[in-house]
């Protein structure tokens, strides 16, 4: 097995005045889906923007190990760079910059910084037509400015297809699934098995079961007040879905 | 640290044009009466008509109060303390016969302003014409063109081996008496560039001058003249660069331009002037008067420009749109950094029937600069079913810095429409994270996001020039040197 690819380790992140997590503690291997659940204001997206370097949040105790590497240590584009994505739970708009201008910029700003060689336009195309086809995305959405104009369905399919072009390590996944129908969920979640590798985890952050219908995980957290209250295999899920998480909440706090 | 501190320490530049070449100058002592007209006019051994013309125009100008309309600050200039004519000296009394006989020095310099004056190493498809400071010292393709009965060569040449031409067309769209600046270079302007596209013919390649003002306490005059002929087209780019120099140097340029029947004009410029050091000092004094006419029926007049230098922009490329059913269009990027002031805009006078207008103007503020979009759109009664569509967006880098709108609408007519929109955003910080999280470091986000900002303006550009835009606003807003 080797060392898990992401520790979280006694994490306690806030904002200034108001601590959000209060003590997280997780492991996660390559190769395996994790999934976090958790009502809302659990602080589920809050770590998920503290994963990945969002200046608005302070850890004030415990670390986060990636890859055996302090997160802390590094900046937002260098986690990127060490391979950790967040599909952005409110994917953001960049006027006039295209798909294909914004995603060449980020795999070779990525591989600048790892020292590889930059790919060629040539080389680029290529390799995101790849991606394009693996998560079953329309390679037309290159030409368009990144997500401007995109509906709710498409800027989700769109992270799933950045997530494919850059190839990361660890995937967090925040609540990709709100807002989608039940179509949409189904087109994501196939972009998202077909990108499950023996040396690749994800971290699929929902509020509720059904998402885990089509991304099976290996392991269920549930987040309570800042807290992992719960693990459990994918059942757990499934009680959460019947019970509530009132039913939970009440369980961790005896 | 703030999103806002950030960018900022970002936006601080380096300006890598700002060498000085070391050669030597033919200059005219400082002042100006009409004893410097007669020294210019010496000097380039024109004929009676033109002198008389400058004459003119220095009398009129002894009348005239320099505007302050505009939205920008700066101390008065004391016009009687510049030189108004600056000349490499040639090495044979005749001038350059050949790309091979211009100054080694001069040609290092266009080297490393990356302007390909060898023709063998030039961009395919790209003629230059080089202004070092009051001269034109190289033009070249010239004989390619010439077979297709292009003219394109130095205004000063042109005056000499084209002047009916030159007589017909100089100050018909900007007349001599048309504003303070104007008058000044109609009165005392050194050389620029002139071209004649005869009536049916497409120039096969892009039109460029480059201008670069070298020497000290001089102003620099070009003047550029294009003529498309019936059904011609042609697309011509300027750029423009200067050395690093504390005290502020005038550019006072006037650009005419006539488009008959059927005829296209596309012109692009990059401003780079130098736009002084980030505390405010030096930098040039940009005041420009560029207009064009469609003379004729579906002529066509577009206007591209990038103006990322200058500590002063004073500039609105106008399109008089006479002939029924001419078009005309300006596309504007304008950065404004440190203490960079910059009020520029356009005038679309809509006269012919059925003429329609466009305009976009995208401008960028950060440091202490202050951006003011300044437009006029005028249908007169007789421009029925007219339009106009205005695009203005502004965007800020800090919160030290201003973005201002003037716009001016007049319809004289109930068939015709003019539609304005305006938008005024800052980089969100939400982009920001965005592009950090895909791997993007401080100021490759930036640039990104600008440049996306500017797409709409850069589309407009020639391939080769979109490119070197892109670059050039990179290097505006970066700390780096490309």
């Amino acid at each position: 097995m080797g060392e898990p690819l992401l520790q979280i380790e006694d994490l306690h992140a806030g904002i200034p005045g108001r601590e959000i997590l209060r003590g997280v503690n997780l492991t996660l291997p390559a190769g395996q889906v994790h999934a976090l659940m958790g009502p809302n204001g659990s602080g589920k997206s809050t770590l998920a923007q503290v994963l990945a370097g969002r200046e608005d949040y302070t850890i004030t105790q415990g670390r986060i190990l990636f890859a055996g590497q302090d997160l802390a240590a590094l900046k937002p584009h260098e986690r990127a760079a060490a391979g950790l994505f967040l599909a952005f739970q409110y994917p953001v708009e960049i006027p006039g910059v295209t798909g294909m201008q914004f995603l060449r910029a980020a795999v070779n700003a990525v591989r600048k910084q790892r020292g590889e060689p930059e790919l060629d336009p040539v080389a680029m195309l290529k390799r995101l037509r790849e991606a394009a086809k693996l998560v079953d995305c329309n390679p037309d959405t290159l030409k368009r400015p990144v997500n401007e104009g995109f509906s709710g369905g498409e800027k989700k399919r769109n992270e799933v297809f950045q997530l494919a072009a850059l190839a990361p390590r660890l995937a967090v996944l925040d609540e990709t699934d709100s807002g989608l129908d039940i179509d949409a969920l189904q087109v994501v979640a196939k972009g998202v098995n077909a990108l499950r590798r023996p040396d690749r985890a994800f971290l699929v952050i929902t509020h509720y079961q059904r998402l885990l219908n089509y991304i099976v995980p290996d392991v269920v957290h549930v987040l309570v007040e800042g807290r992992i209250v719960k693990s459990g295999d994918r059942t757990l899920a499934l009680d959460l879905e019947r019970e509530g998480y009132a039913a939970v909440e009440e369980k961790a706090a005896v | 640290m703030t999103t806002t501190d950030t960018i900022q320490d970002l936006v601080p530049d380096k300006y890598k044009y700002g060498f000085v070449t070391a050669i030597d100058a033919d200059t005219a002592p400082p002042g100006l009466n009409e004893a410097t007209i007669h020294l210019i006019s010496d000097r380039k051994q024109e004929p009676d008509w033109l002198r008389q013309w400058r004459l003119k125009a220095l009398k009129h100008w002894l009348t005239m109060k320099p505007p302050h309309w505009a939205f920008l600050r700066y101390p008065e200039i004391d016009y009687q303390a510049i030189s108004y004519y600056s000349a490499p000296k040639p090495a044979r009394k005749d001038g350059p016969q050949s790309l091979d006989e211009i100054d080694p020095q001069i040609r290092q310099t266009y080297e490393k302003l990356g302007i390909p004056l060898e023709e063998q190493k030039a961009l395919a498809g790209v003629a230059v014409d080089a202004v070092f400071d009051s001269v034109s010292v190289a033009t070249t393709f010239k004989k390619k063109l010439a077979e297709l009965g292009i003219i394109f060569c130095p205004i000063s040449e042109a005056v000499r081996d084209h002047p009916d031409l030159v007589r017909q067309y100089l100050g018909s769209v900007v007349p001599y008496t048309d504003n303070f600046y104007a008058t000044l270079n109609s009165a005392v302007f050194s050389d620029g560039s002139f071209a004649y596209i005869p009536k049916g013919v497409r120039c096969p390649m892009e039109l460029s001058t480059y201008f670069r003002i070298n020497a000290q306490r001089t102003g620099q005059f070009e003047r550029t003249l294009i003529v498309a002929d019936e059904g011609a087209y042609v697309s011509y780019l300027e750029g423009c660069t200067a050395p690093m120099r504390d005290e502020n140097q005038l550019h006072a340029a006037v650009v005419e331009l006539v488009a008959l029947k059927d005829a296209t004009i596309k012109y692009s410029t990059i401003q780079n002037w130098y736009p002084g050091d980030a505390q405010g000092k030096g930098g040039i004094y940009n005041f420009v008067t560029k207009r064009g006419a469609c003379r004729g029926a579906r002529a066509h007049i577009s206007w591209t420009q990038v103006e990322t230098g200058s500590a002063i922009t004073w500039k609105y490329p106008s399109c008089i749109l006479q002939g029924d059913d001419s078009v005309g269009e300006f596309y504007s990027v304008a950065m404004t950094n440190h203490h960079q002031q910059a009020d520029t805009g356009t005038k679309m006078i809509h006269i012919g029937q059925r003429t329609r207008s466009t305009i976009v103007s995208k401008g960028i503020s950060g440091g202490h600069g202050q951006n003011s979009y300044r437009g006029l759109v005028k249908i007169l009664p007789g421009a029925r079913h007219s339009r106009n569509y205005t695009q203005c967006d502004s965007l800020l880098l800090g919160d030290q810095c201003g973005a201002h709108t003037f716009p001016y609408i007049e319809v004289r007519n109930s068939s015709s429409r003019a539609e304005h929109e305006a938008s005024t955003s800052k980089i969100a910080e939400d982009q920001l994270f965005y592009c950090h999280q895909r791997g993007l470091d401080e100021e490759n986000a930036v640039a990104l996001i600008v440049n996306g900002f500017c797409r709409e303006v850069f589309k407009e550009l020639p391939m080769e020039f979109a490119v070197e835009a892109n670059k050039l606003l990179a290097i505006s807003l970066e700390g780096s040197v490309g």
